[in-house]
């Protein structure tokens, strides 16, 4: 049996299946004891520690620089753990004074080297180490002052990112619950000067950027507080509480008596380092939140301790074990509202989406008898409020859930969403309903989605997904290309040879061109269709039926779209025999992409084009148009991948030619292979830019259109589709961020100008504000 | 900076199990090279009646899926209950073995395991009924996986001469 995912995730241990051939060194060893300590125990963990202190002190004359690194590594990785280390590296310190100070010193250089390197949370987690280690005695409280000051001081940079000053002053708040108590018994009037520092910057810094990042745009039942503010609010009500604080374990109390006879040390002067355009600091958030506290009046905003998924969890999987019954119930509360807060969270989630509902089956097994309850109770409460709910977060709320109930057989109280009935078709309620059907049937069949929800719900039913033969029988006959439909389908059936079945299709007639006009090579749509038509009609058993089909007659389709008009068409009609199989259209544009039959700025045209303005709010639209994307993207960085290994190569062999007599031919190859994939970059990169052009120009069409003519027929602009489209365009800028940043300046010329529509505008702004 | 926390990291999802197909073509070290380069896994436990387009869905959470071969009965040509998944790269793979393996495809708990990469003929069961191997010896009745086993369904063959 496997060992709990949920320890999995934790980043914790396999139990089972070590492998016992390989001999265990004494450095792994103690790798092994320092990772282990905190885990489940028959000893308490004070002793554990105490035990684990002595080993690691005996050791430090042989392994010190082992033990110096393996501690670090933990500060910056467990983050859940830090008070645990904290408290050994005190009892170190407390044994052996010019360790700790060597520690010290090392945590700086590994500061440094993470800002350097853009890992801000990690840098984050030192940072709050270091904090605690004043708790432990082994930093002087003054000393950290210090280096809080020097980070609160960044506000007062000038020409500097917004995100960069914010999050010097969020790694200071952040840290306050573990040491706010110690420093303000040291040296509360710097602190409270601090603290007015931050206030003043938090009340003029620009908050543009949150409209974009909120889960709901409603602020009621809960305001959608910036992280920051409600970070800032969660520690000016500790401070108002003299800094008790209930939640985090502090291991070192029961050691003080030993840990305050030891020496100090102090944290050398520690200046931020400066602004460079390659920082990347990390984008604003808004907290997530779907309870009311009357509902758990226990339950703590995760964002003031900076709780995330993995340290929930390390916490609450001991505690589930062990908790009394009612007492579980905040806790679950907890667990629910953090892990939705990181799915949710906007642009991305930390982890890949599969994880959380992956999580969430396995913390229903662990406690059926509470955890589910109040999962359905979230549901409900996301339900609710559905109408404010970012696009992008019903998306993830309508994959997570569809596939969450194919885990339970779809067992659903389908009725206490009956509302959603009465309603117009395109509202968010039945549209969130219809989708997750959708989804369900996916994972199921049709006759299974029939059999799980009320007769009453027969109206959100997926359609049953049938192939449409526009050749079907003979009452078709009348259709130009009938005839020749029916012979390519049994040259198919015969396997005839490509050129065949091409001079088959010759005596297709061109609707496009003059009957005098001899050219006959040009676009032609009922060739198209006909041929197209009757392959996918022949292939239609099953996925891999139609993959065949498309590899098969790979030369003939390259042949008949040949240019641009030829590609939209093939994507028409694709869509217009799969209509009823959004599944199957999305793996078949995903194909003929693959295989080059179609470009990706095809796919975005198609999917922009008023033929499929009635399918533009479906969810499987914009899987296909993400993934396009995505492909663009993953095949821009393979080639750019290919160029730095070829310009690689050529450094090592040149090398090489320095010191041996090597042929000038391989140089001459690499070189030119080297050029070769220069073009190709080139290339990749200026169809990327056009694919995200051509996207947002057509998003800008569709939105002025939409704008205007509400403006002159005086209706509210502010309809669902309004509100979709809108938000999907949010969607492409938080989802791709990095890569259009690159465009920026395009962008401001020639697409996101003042004469647009502010509406527009407003989403461009927000997008810019992210980095600002 | 990254020193290699061995008892940090070990993620014993996505480790290489225990089992080797006895008709690999290649010495042991050779298959766990492929083992551990592979993007294919293998997918067990699957209902007869569970489709290509399921398996697509399901399998597309952990990342882009390249192609799915479903596991047929050698005489019958029909679903007998496995298939394999290939992903464009090892990454996606290894998120399906960690939070794809394990859960429910049509109602059955599904096994995904590593494989060292489909070649013509592994698409068959290797059952002397055609099916799976555990579906010649099994003795509960699984509606989904054509009842009972074939060694149950046929008792004559168990039937020792007195």
């Amino acid at each position: 049996c496997h060992p709990s995912r949920v320890s999995l995730i934790v980043g914790g241990q396999s139990h089972k299946r070590r492998r016992t051939s390989e001999p265990i060194e004494i450095e792994d060893r103690l790798e092994s004891l320092i990772c282990r300590v905190g885990e489940k125990s028959t000893s308490s963990l004070e002793s554990n520690l105490e035990g684990l202190a002595g080993v690691l002190e005996a050791d430090l004359p042989n392994y010190k620089n082992k033990i110096l690194r393996i501690l670090c590594a933990v500060a910056r990785l467990l983050p859940e753990k830090l008070t645990v280390y904290t408290t050994l590296v005190g009892l170190l310190n407390a044994r052996n004074y010019n360790f700790g100070g060597e520690f010290v010193e090392a945590m700086i250089r590994q500061l440094k080297e993470t800002l350097k390197a853009n890992l801000y949370t990690e840098a984050l987690y030192l940072v709050r180490f270091l904090s605690d280690l004043v708790n432990c005695h082994v930093i002087a409280a003054p000393s950290m002052v210090a280096m809080f000051e020097n980070f609160v001081s960044v506000t007062q940079e000038e020409d500097v990112p917004q995100v960069r000053s914010d999050w010097f002053v969020y790694v200071v708040l952040s840290s306050l619950p573990w040491v706010g108590k110690e420093l303000y018994e040291k040296k509360d009037v710097e602190m409270d000067r601090l603290l007015n520092q931050i206030d003043g910057y938090l009340k003029r810094r620009l908050k543009t950027h949150v409209p974009m990042l909120q889960v709901w745009t409603a602020e009621k039942p809960h305001p959608q507080e910036e992280y920051l503010d409600c970070l800032w609010a969660q520690i000016q009500k500790l401070k108002k509480d003299r800094w008790q604080e209930r939640h985090i374990l502090r291991p070192y109390i029961a050691f003080d008596s030993v840990l305050c006879e030891a020496l100090q040390h102090n944290l050398p002067p520690f200046t931020p380092p400066a602004h460079t355009p390659d920082c990347q600091y990390p984008v604003p958030r808004v907290v997530f939140r779907v309870f009311d506290y009357t509902d758990a009046p226990e339950v703590v905003c995760s964002a003031n301790v900076g709780i995330n998924t993995v340290f929930l969890l390390y916490i609450s999987a001991a505690q589930l074990l062990s908790y009394p019954g009612k007492n579980k119930i905040p806790l679950n509360y907890h667990i629910v509202e953090v892990i939705f807060g990181e799915l949710f969270q906007l642009p991305c989630p930390p982890h890949i989406d599969v994880m959380y509902t992956t999580l969430l089956i396995e913390l229903c097994k662990l406690q059926p008898g509470s955890l589910p309850q109040v999962l359905a109770q979230a549901t409900e409460m996301m339900y609710m409020r559905l109408d404010t709910m970012n696009t992008t977060c019903i998306d993830r709320l309508l994959n997570w859930f569809s596939h969450h109930l194919s885990n339970f057989q779809f067992r659903w109280s389908w009725d206490d969403w009956a509302d959603c009935l009465a309603m117009d078709a395109d509202k968010p309620k039945p549209k969130f309903v219809k989708e997750v059907l959708e989804k369900c049937m996916r994972l199921s069949y049709h006759q299974r989605i029939v059999d799980i929800v009320p007769p009453t719900f027969s109206a959100l039913i997926p359609a049953e997904p049938i192939f449409f033969y526009k050749y079907q029988d003979e009452a078709n006959s009348a259709l130009p290309g009938y005839a020749v439909a029916i012979t390519v389908g049994n040259a198919i059936k015969n396997r005839a040879s490509n050129e065949e079945i091409l001079t088959v299709l010759k005596d297709v007639p061109n609707p496009n061109q003059e009957d005098d006009d001899d050219e006959g090579e040009g676009f032609n749509p009922l060739k198209i269709e006909v041929f197209l038509q009757t392959l996918l009609h022949l292939a239609a058993k099953s996925f891999s039926h139609s993959f065949s089909a498309l590899a098969k007659f790979h030369e003939i389709l390259k042949a008949l779209t040949d240019c641009d008009e030829g590609k939209l068409h093939i994507l028409r009609v694709v869509y217009e025999v799969w209509r009823n199989h959004p599944q199957m259209i999305s793996v078949l544009v995903d194909k003929l992409i693959r295989t080059q039959i179609v470009d990706c700025a095809a796919v975005a045209n198609w999917l922009f084009s008023p033929n499929m303005a009635h399918e533009f709010t479906r969810f499987y639209v914009w899987e296909i148009l993400h993934s396009t994307i995505r492909k663009m993207n993953k095949h821009v960085q393979k080639i750019q991948k290919e160029l730095e290994e070829a310009k690689e190569k050529l450094e090592k062999q040149q090398h090489k030619k320095d010191m041996e007599r090597n042929s000038e031919d391989e140089d001459g190859q690499l070189e030119e292979q080297i050029e070769r994939l220069q073009e190709k970059v080139e290339s990749a990169q200026s169809e990327q830019k056009n694919l995200f052009l051509v996207i947002f120009q057509r998003f800008i069409m569709m939105l002025t259109e939409h704008l205007v003519r509400c403006e002159t027929g005086s209706v509210d602009f502010n309809t669902p589709w309004y509100k979709n489209c809108i938000e999907r365009l949010q969607q492409i800028f938080l989802m791709h961020h990095v890569t259009i940043q690159q465009y920026v300046g395009t962008l401001e010329n020639l697409l996101f100008t003042a004469e647009l529509d502010h509406h527009i505008l407003a989403v461009y702004q927000q997008f810019c504000a992210l980095q600002l | 900076m990254s020193i290699k926390l061995n008892a940090l990291f070990s993620d014993s999802y996505v480790d290489v199990s225990q089992y080797r197909d006895q008709h690999f073509k290649g010495n042991r070290y050779e298959q766990e090279k492929l083992l551990k380069q592979s993007n294919t896994l293998y997918v067990g436990n699957l209902s007869f009646y569970t489709t290509e387009e399921q398996v697509y869905e399901l399998f597309s959470k952990s990342g882009d899926v390249k192609r799915i071969i479903i596991g047929l009965d050698k005489v019958k040509k029909t679903a007998c209950g496995f298939c394999f998944v290939e992903y464009y790269t090892r990454a996606d793979a290894e998120n399906a073995m960690r939070f794809v393996n394990g859960t429910r495809l049509d109602d059955r708990i599904i096994r995904t395991d590593w494989d060292a990469g489909f070649k013509e003929g592994r698409q068959y069961g290797r059952g002397k009924s055609g099916g799976q191997v555990r579906d010649e010896y099994r003795q509960d009745y699984d509606p989904a996986r054509g009842g009972y086993g074939k060694v149950v369904a046929r008792p004559q063959s168990i039937r020792t001469t007195t």
